[in-house]
């Protein structure tokens, strides 16, 4: 169902919404960021993060609506490796300060030399992952 | 205007996850397959990534000629520019987890409206591993 014409126009709908809620609202549209910030004391800042998830969290059904039907989605790894890895990338986008939204798409987007190597890393260490899964039992 | 921000944040998350479902990348096992290099490589994601920045980096290069956003007072950019080795680190940690699961904090988000069972142990489990960073950087060696 998703060809890389559609790909490279959903690519463009996300940078859309990272140069809206930028250009509107003053805010980077990092995902991991946003989530994070959910921990803070409430106030208007709290607000306009909580409004982007609640948003980024209807945008899927939404599709649904409009394309007729639920994207696919093929989850591989069992509960366990999901519990290890959702724990590697809460932690890791905390200390690196950025996932693929925060890092790829608006830091690459601001040529900020920081995300570019954030980028190469995350990149590198999940290619290299996905090949030691392959080579390992 | 708060009303009017409240709106303006609902819309570009919309998108946002409009965009990660038209695009594919709500599916872990296409994602994976961006990064298995060594195998069957699927390109789809390089595709995602070149329309985001490309939207996104016209959008910078308009915010920076504005003094200010439309809605609100200032921009909120980020300051730190050093490439120290918490980004890096942080970065390399993420991207296990990236490649073992597929997922990474925008599609898992977005996927939590299907209500499948392994994307809430997934992001049950994220919220903890950023919990557990909250608690621990005091105590870390590098921040």
């Amino acid at each position: 169902m998703t060809t890389l014409p559609s790909a490279f126009a959903g690519g463009l709908l996300i940078g859309l919404s990272a140069a809206l809620f930028l250009l509107l609202d003053g805010r980077i549209a990092g995902i991991s960021g946003l989530v994070a910030g959910l921990a803070r004391p409430a106030g208007p800042a709290w607000r306009i993060g909580a409004a982007f998830l609640a948003g980024l969290v209807l945008g899927p059904p939404v599709f649904a609506l409009l394309a007729g039907g639920w994207p696919a989605m093929r989850i591989e790894a069992s509960l366990p490796v999901l519990a290890l890895a959702g724990l590697l990338v809460g932690f890791g986008t905390r200390l690196g300060s950025g996932c693929t939204s925060g890092h790829g798409v608006c830091g690459l987007a601001r040529l900020s030399p920081r995300s570019a190597v954030a980028v190469v890393a995350f990149l590198a260490s999940g290619m290299l992952t996905v090949a030691a899964g392959r080579v390992l039992p | 205007m708060p009303a009017l921000r409240l709106a303006a944040a609902v819309l570009s998350g919309l998108l946002f996850g409009g965009g990660l479902a038209l695009s594919g990348m709500l599916d872990p096992a296409r994602v994976r397959g961006f990064l298995d290099v060594t195998g069957a490589w699927d390109p789809t994601l390089a595709f995602v990534l070149a329309g985001a920045v490309t939207a996104s980096g016209l959008g910078t290069a308009l915010a920076r000629r504005l003094h200010r956003p439309v809605l609100a007072e200032r921009f909120d950019w980020p300051t730190r520019t050093r490439i120290d080795p918490p980004l890096i680190l942080g970065a390399v940690l993420f991207g296990i987890g990236w490649g073992l699961s597929g997922f990474c904090p925008g599609p898992a988000v977005a996927a939590l409206s299907g209500g499948a069972l392994p994307v809430v142990v997934f992001v049950a489990a994220m919220l903890a591993g950023m919990a557990a960073h909250g608690v621990l950087r005091r105590a870390l060696p590098v921040r």
